[in-house]
Order: C-alpha cells, then structure tokens, then sequence
C-alpha cells in the first residue's frame, strides 16, 4: 500500500469521476428545470461513444491498437460530430417523448424516461451488435511517469476536455442570454413565462446541452476503458446520477463534485476493499445521501408545497 | 377449453402421441436424419467461442455427409444462441430436446454454461457431448455428459510448470474472472501446482465479466512485486486487461489458458500481449498430417485458420458420429454406452480415449504471443 | 355453516388444481409447460407490485431484489431441510410438499422483513427519490448475493445434488399460491386498510390530515409486497437447477414494472393479465430478446402518452363485466 500506489488509484479515480461529471451535467440541468430524472441519459452517453467510434472510422483513424493516433484537429471533429449528433438526439427524445407528458402526474414522465432508455439500450443491442467493440485510438497513447505514477496523455485529455467543458458551461450558464434564462426556468417555470422567455425552447436547449456533454463523457470514456458496449450506459449513467443527486441535483458545481467524489470512491473501494464492491459503494453513497442529507452537499432544502 | 387450445397449439405446444415411443426406439420413424443439437455462444462478448466451434462442427457435418453420412442417415445440426448466458444455455438445451427433437447435444465452450446446459441433458438422458469446456465438474453432472478435451486441473499444471520450470517465475500474481466456473476452477489449479513446485502467488485480484476498468486491480498488482501474471479468463477482457497493464506501465508477461483462444484477442490487446504465453488444445504451426488436413479444409471453407476450439467443435461432431456408428443406433443409452467405450479415436487435437470420468487424457500445448500471432513453444503430456 | 362452505370451496380447488396439474403434464411439452409456470410466478409478482406501486402509490422499482432474498433462502432451507425430513418421511410427495413449503414461507419471511429494512428508511421520500433508492437497494442486494462465497457468489448456488435444485416447482404450487396471494391482497385492497392506501396514494397530506398512520402503512403495504416477491422467487428458484444473482437484475425490475404498468397501476386484474403477458413474450421471443425488450419500452412510451391508465386503469374485471351487464336501455 505505498504511496504511489494510492496517488495511481487516486489520479485513475479522479479521471473517471471527471467522466462521470459530464454526464452528471445533463442529469442536473434536465432535473433542476423539469423536475424528472432523464433515465434515457445513460443511453445518450452510450450513443454519443458510439458516435465517435463511428465517425473516428469514418474519418480514418490508423485502427491497429497500439497505432499512431489521429491528427488534432480530426480528433476535435470526431468528437464535434458525436457530440453534435447526442446533442440532436437529446432534442428528439424531449420532443418526442417527455414534452407530450411534461403536464401529467409525476409517475407518468418516469415511467416514459424508463421506456425511452429501455428502448435506446436495446435499439442500440440491435444496431450495433452485442458484441464489445475496442475504442479507435483517436489519441495516439503516451506515458509518462510522474514519482512512481503513470500518467497517459489520455488521462490528461480526460481532464483537459472535462474542465474545459466544464468552464464552458459555467460561462454559458452565468454570462449569455441563454444561460440566464436557463437559470430562470428552473428557478420558476411560470415566472420566466411570464418574462417573455420561450420555455420549450429553453428547455431543448437543455437537453441538447446535457446531451453533449455526455457524449463527450462517451469518448472519453471509450479511450480510457478500450472496450465498448451497448450496454455500457445503464450502470455508468446510474453512478452519474447518483453523482448528481450527492452534488444536489439541480446544481452544477454539484454535479461536478458529486462526479469526482463517486469516482474516487469507486476507485479506492476497487483498490483497496474489493474490486467486486466498486458498484455497491455507489449504491450505499446515494442511500446515505438521501437518508441523511436529501438536498445533497451544495442543494438546498425545498419545502413540499400542499 | 383446454383441449381445444392445444389442439390449436399442437404442432407447437403439446406432446405427440407415440412421440415416447419414438425416442426409445431410436429410429425417428419416417425421418431419414439424424439431428445433433448445438448450443453455444454465437452472440455476446464470448461470440467467437460459439461461432468458430459452431464453424467446425458444420465441416466436419458436411464431410461426414458427404461421405454416406452415419447409419444410412444424413446428419444435420440445429444451433441455439446462449449468448454466454447460462439461463439462456439450460434453455436453449430444453428447446433442443423438446422442439427440435435432438438425438444427442454439442456444447458448450464455456463450463458455467455447459454446467447447466448438461444437467438438463443429464435429467432427460439425452448424450451431451461438451467440445471444450475444461471445468471438471461439468461431466460430474452425470453418465450422459462427456468432453473431448482436458480439464482444469490438468490445464493449471501446465501453466504452473511451465512458467516455474521454463520462465524460472518464483512469484505470480492471480488475477481470475469470478463471474465463471472455468476461471475460478483454473486459477485454484494452477495456485496449487505453483505453490506445490515451489512457487509464490504473490497477490491475487479478481474481476467480472464484462468489466471494463482493471487498473485497480492491475495497480495492486504491480505493487506486489510480481514476475508474471496468471490472468484465466476469456478473451473478451483479456485483451484489455493487457492493454490496461501495459498502460500502467506493468511490464511482466501475462499467462492463461484456452479461453483466450480467439482472434478478437490480438485485435484488442496488440502488442501489449507480446511475450505472454497461453496453453491451449491444438496449435496449427506443429500439427499432425490429420490435423493440417483439418486446417487446410477450414481455411478453404472459411478463409481464416481455425482456433484450437474450433479444432475441438471439429472433434466433438467426429466422436459423436464415431459412436454412433459403433452402437448401431441414435438410441441415447447405447450411444451412451459408445460414447463411454471410445478408444484411441484418432482426432484432430490427438488421440481420445475416454476414461471412467468420461474425459480424455490429452495433451497440452503452450503458446507464445509475438506480433499478432501464437507461437507454439512447448508440448505438455498429461 | 360458512366456514363449511368455505371449507368445500378450498377442497374443490384444491381437487381442482391437482386435475390440472396431470392433465398439463401429460399434454404439454416442457417448453409450454415451462411458459405457463412463469406466468404463474409473474401474476405473483405483478400482483404484489402493484399493491405498492398502484395501491398506494410508492413507486418502487427495486423488487427484484425480494425476489432474490426469497429464491435464494427458499433455495437454501430446501437444501438443509431436505435430508432430515427426508429422512423421517421417505423421499415422496408429502415430504417435498413440506420441504418446499417451509422453504417458500422461509423465504417470504426473510423477504419481508427486508422490505421493512428498506421500506422503512426509504418510505420518506416522495416520488422520483423514492423510485431510485429502492433501485439502489434492489442493485445492492443483488451484489451482495453476487459476492458470498457461501451462496455460490456470482456463479451461483445450486444446492448439494449434482443435478441442481430439486424441481419442486409443479402447476399445483405455482397455481396455488397465485390464487392465495391474488385472493389475499384483493381482500386486502378492498379492505379499510386498502382504503387507507388508496388514501396516501391520492393525497397523502390529507390522508395524514385524517389521522391515517401513513409511514406505518406504507411500510406495512411494502413489506407484504416483499414477502410475496420472496414467494415467487423461492417458486422461481425451484424451477431453475440454481439461483444466480443474474436472474434478479435491473432488468428483472423493469419487467415487473411492464407487467403492472400493461395492466393498469392499481387494478389487480390488470396485473394478472400483465404477468401472464410478460411471461408468454419472454419465452416466445427468447431469441430475439432485444426485439421483445423494445416491445416493451415502446409499450411502455405508448401507453404512457396515449392511455397511461394502462389496460384496466384502476378498474377491475368485475368492474367492467358488471358495467357491462347494467348499462341502461337505450331510451327510445
């Protein structure tokens, strides 16, 4: 148990929960203005690595395993493209699926959030086969070692492309029209309708936002872990929503919190308990969570309204 | 109301008077085939264990055919996709038995699900004929459950004295799959033959099937101080368990067995597997003249080299058709019986004796990993 | 004189049910006979999840996880109990039909304080919070069974015969208990302590406003709910040779969640028909299995946009039948 060690489990944690932030993000921002957790949100971060993996190929990345990598700026396209594309299928399940039931009692719109990442998870099984497929190598791999630590350019790319998605958004959110407007709508609905803000736009933009980042979070995700599945959205997309409930949902710093704290502990639970509990810790974090402090750690407390 | 909805169901649902006595006699009266039921892995993260056995089978299906078939009949083989899972295997031999009418069952690769595709073979005393799953407990299961290939603990010796007496390894690190019998079993193997020859197992971690991310475990390890790590598992992780240690900067050989046999498995590991090793059943650089005439006939059929599971699917077909012919009928006791009573059957992967346990004792052969492709490096009599 | 009548009544059933128990095995082939369990063992479960999803109102999408607390202890007990009681009574019927009893109830026992252990923490909260903890608690205790080394952890546990569990489950068991349990909560639902559920699911506050010990009940509704998920897993157990932690994952709730949802949240008829169906998909569409889960999600998107009252809304078979049979002439 040397110290190395622990800052490798520690660095390995911190880049996962970066990805789980991304995710996170979309989970937040859809809840803090429409009240409903986006179940299908796992299944769009599946679609956006699926997304990259296929534009990467398209693009033609050298597809050998240990092959030189991409160009930067095919790499930036790759990931444009996919988080385009999760941006824009983000926008249709809203559309087609959550705005037609965004009235009804709160169990209807959960119930539908289920059927729509039911459906994804499997059209994706039958698009895309079961079969794992290895992530493209979009960043040519290198290492470097840092006191006993190994560090990958990947692990770096993880970081660089989460925060800046991240500081991103924070400028988006706090400084445009937009961003104050989103602000608005999850503040009061009503409200902001009555300001003159086109809510049913706002909220597209929404989950074209969200949708993007977790796409991104998919990319990554696939060049850090090398294998992709179908299936991979539903226990990921899981974490990051605990993430989000932990960081208080509805809050973005929050997410991003939430995000690097489940990861980390994933991570040294994996390393130093039991490989074979890193789920359940997750798990236990969001029933602690939602025993003890409901709001999470930056939320706020809502009285229920009679 | 009853009556009159199986009627309507009857091809399908309910039983055919007589069909009892069908079975008993062995001769599917008016049916001028013989039908061997297959079930294995065609889709899922272990798709290659059922498609390249699957492949197999059918030549050897085709050539059998094409030379009178057996007993004066035509063989003909249904598959069933488990899609590696084990529910779906005790399913899929249900349906062999039930819907498809089966005389006697191929499968599977993987021991989990052969462990419960065979109990209900064993419970409707159907032969079942496993072509290359290595856990010992799968023909404990019962007298109609048998294998052509070797089993675990057999397989672990190998490993364990090669990498002792061969690469001179004193410590080794574990790292199983906790999710199948066949890795479980393997690893407790090799643990005791290591450690019985002298040798250390340093650490040992575990995953589950269809993990992605190793670099806890491969973290722990490469703090252990470990010359080599045994990884038992399929090639589904193995790949990326491989590159994960490379990335971690984990430089020592890995190890394993047949469950990596698989071509998916250069495909995703690359040049991180290079100088690791695994035993398997057949390698297609030193075979016999029977066994290259079985590569060149699969590379003709299918235009890749066969794996040595596919090798043992081959076998699997022969050894059924082998026993069939010597007990005179498909009737499942005396194709039992045969089936128990084979002798030197000269194969593709060796010689099959099967002995009281209802396994062969076979040969291993250990393979090296360079570039993309396994080298055969050493030949290991039981 | 009543409890004659009822005494009569339980007898012919029970004649009854053994009348169909041989004529099933005799006609049908495994495969369909297989079908026609797991539709038995599904009205369990969908009956017992709709009295806490649709009666009162909690939703709860973690069930799977009582099912595996009821198959695995029913799995277990089996096991210990058999060589004893085997062993006074001789291998037959009478003692397999204890055995298997004693092991059934075992497990609901288990299964229902776990549903209390869960329900009672849990029961707090409202709505979406509610639904992913207990998730979050059906995932734990389906990892927890995937790491005991002494159940088998992630391979499984199949008791101590070579051949697996002893296939204890027949029609009789599977038919039996669903008429019990379905016969149960319908007196249940149509009781003062359904009213009271059916009070908390429409407007809780108020219903506490009207001095309903709304936590105790839910927890009570909840629990109950548990122990038949446990009855149906020890059912499900002995149909499989093992119980693996497989069998009782994510997936298995959001089947569970169709079956009721088909049906109509509140209506045990729905539910009835709701397992029946999920069961009959299942096996017919085993190997196209992404198609047949697609199926169920564009079920589930569609019934929710177009009639979210599902098949029965909240109504029941006798609701409608006899709606049916008293409409009014048409004045002329």
């Amino acid at each position: 148990m040397s110290l190395s060690q622990l800052l490798q489990q520690i660095l390995n944690g911190l880049s996962l929960g970066s990805i789980y932030a991304l995710i996170a993000l979309g989970y937040t921002m859809v809840y803090g203005i429409l009240k409903l957790i986006n179940f299908a949100h796992g299944e769009v971060f599946m679609v956006g690595a699926y997304a990259g993996y296929f534009a990467a190929l398209g693009l033609g990345v050298d597809q050998a395993a240990s092959g030189g990598g991409f160009p930067l700026h095919l790499a930036a396209l790759a990931l444009a493209l996919a988080m385009g594309s999760a941006a824009l299928l983000g926008m249709a399940i809203e559309y087609l699926a959550y705005r037609p039931v965004r009235n009804a009692p709160r169990l209807t719109p959960l119930i539908t959030a289920i059927g729509v990442s039911l459906f994804l998870q499997n059209a994706a099984l039958l698009a895309f086969s079961p079969n794992p497929r290895p992530y493209p190598p979009i960043l040519r791999e290198l290492r470097y070692e840092v006191g006993g630590v190994i560090v990958t350019n990947v692990k770096l790319a993880i970081f660089a492309v989460a925060i800046a998605l991240m500081l991103l958004l924070r400028w988006f959110v706090q400084s445009t029209w937009t961003g104050k407007a989103m602000r608005a709508v999850a503040t009061n609905v009503d409200a902001a309708r009555l300001m003159g803000i086109d809510v049913n736009r706002i909220i597209r933009v929404t989950f074209a936002v969200g949708s993007a980042l977790a796409a991104a979070g998919g990319i990554l995700f696939g060049l850090d872990q090398i294998m992709i599945n179908p299936s991979m959205g539903v226990l990921t997309g899981l974490k990051a929503f605990v993430a989000a409930v932990l960081g208080g949902i509805g809050n973005i710093q929050g997410a991003v919190v939430g995000g690097l704290l489940i990861g980390l502990a994933e991570q040294l639970t994996a390393g130093y308990i039991s490989p074979d509990y890193r789920d359940a810790i997750t798990f236990l974090i969001l029933i602690l969570i939602l025993m003890l402090r409901p709001q999470g750690l930056f939320g706020l407390v809502r009285p229920e309204k009679v | 109301m009853l009556l009159a909805s199986c009627a309507g169901l009857n091809g399908f649902a309910c039983k055919k008077p007589g069909q009892a006595e069908q079975r008993a006699s062995g001769s599917s009266a008016g049916s001028n085939a013989i039908t061997i039921g297959h079930y294995a892995s065609m889709t899922g993260a272990t798709a290659h264990f059922g498609q390249d056995t699957d492949k197999a089978a059918r030549l050897a299906i085709e050539q059998l055919n094409a030379q009178g078939g057996v007993l004066g009949k035509q063989l003909e083989l249904v598959t069933l996709d488990t899609r590696g899972d084990s529910a779906e295997a005790a399913n899929a031999v249900t349906r062999l038995i039930d819907v498809e009418k089966v005389h006697a069952i191929i499968g599977e690769v993987a021991s989990s699900l052969s462990l419960a595709g065979g109990r209900i073979a064993q419970r409707r005393s159907i032969p079942m004929v496993s072509p290359s799953s290595t856990n010992p407990k799968v023909t404990e299961v019962g007298d109609y459950i048998f294998r052509v290939c070797y089993i675990d603990p057999f397989q672990g010796k190998v490993m364990a004295t090669f990498a002792r007496d061969n690469l001179k390894f004193g410590k080794v690190a574990l790292l199983k799959d906790v999710k199948n019998d066949y890795s479980i079993g393997l690893a407790d193997s090799f643990r005791s033959a290591f450690e019985a020859a002298g040798g250390q197992i340093v650490v040992e971690q575990s995953y589950s099937a269809g993990d992605t991310d190793f670099s806890a475990q491969l973290t722990a390890i490469k703090g252990s101080g470990a010359q080599a790590i045994y990884v038992p598992g399929y090639y589904s992780e193995v790949g990326a368990i491989a590159r994960t240690a490379e990335r971690l900067g984990l430089k020592v050989p890995l190890m394993g067995g047949d469950g990596w046999d698989a071509p998916d498995l250069f495909k995703i590991g690359g040049s991180a597997l290079n100088g690791s090793y695994f035993s398997n059943h057949f390698a297609t650089d030193t075979a016999t003249p029977r066994a290259q005439r079985f590569v060149a006939d699969f590379k003709a059929k299918f235009g890749q080299e066969p794996t040595g599971l596919a090798a043992l699917g081959y076998d699997a077909v022969l050894v059924l058709a082998d026993a069939m012919k010597r007990a005179g009928s498909t009737d499942p006791r005396a194709l039992r019986d045969a089936l128990a009573a084979t002798k030197n059957f000269e194969a593709v992967t060796g010689s099959i004796t099967i002995d009281k346990d209802r396994n062969p004792q076979k040969s291993s052969v250990v393979l090296e990993i360079e570039d993309g492709k396994a080298k055969f490096v050493a030949l290991v009599a039981p | 004189m009543f409890w004659l009548r009822r005494a009569g009544i339980a007898l012919a059933v029970v004649l009854g049910l053994i009348g169909l128990e041989l004529a099933l095995e005799a006609l049908l082939i495994e495969y369909a006979q297989r079908i026609l369990l797991l539709a038995g063992i599904n009205v369990i479960l969908a009956v017992s999840l709709n009295l806490i999803n649709g009666t009162t109102g909690q939703f709860s999408i973690g069930h799977a996880g009582f099912m595996a607390i009821g198959a695995y202890t029913a799995a277990v007990v089996g096991t210990e109990l058999a060589p004893g009681i085997e062993g006074v009574l001789g291998p037959g019927l009478l003692a397999s039909a204890i055995i298997f009893n004693l092991a059934l109830l075992t497990g609901a026992l288990l299964a229902g304080a776990a549903g209390v252990a869960v329900g009672a923490p849990s029961l707090r909260l409202r709505g979406d919070y509610l639904a992913v903890v207990t998730l979050g608690f059906g995932e734990i205790i389906r990892i927890l069974f995937n790491n005991a080394e002494f159940l088998g952890a992630a391979t499984g546990y199949f008791g101590d015969r070579p051949a697996g569990l002893p296939p204890y489950t027949s029609f009789f068991w599977v038919l039996g208990w669903a008429i019990l349990v379905v016969l149960g909560i319908r007196n249940l639902t149509f009781s003062q302590i359904g009213r009271s559920l059916i009070a908390i699911r429409e407007d809780e506050v108020a219903a506490e406003a009207m001095a309903t010990p709304s936590t105790r009940l839910k927890v009570l509704a909840f629990s109950l709910s548990a122990a038949c998920a446990g009855i149906a897993g020890g059912l499900f157990a002995h149909m499989q040779a093992g119980v693996r932690p497989e069998d009782f994952r994510f997936e298995k709730s959001i089947d569970m969640i169709v079956m009721i949802i088909i049906g109509g949240l509140g209506s045990i008829s729905g539910a009835v028909v709701g397992g029946v169906f999920v069961a009959v998909t299942l096996e017919l569409m085993r190997d196209l299995q992404e198609y047949r889960l697609v199926l169920y999600a564009l079920l589930l998107i569609v019934i929710m946009l177009v009639r979210p009252k599902g098949l029965f809304g909240d109504r029941e078979l006798s609701d409608i039948v006899r709606a049916r049979l008293t409409r009014p002439e048409a004045s002329k």
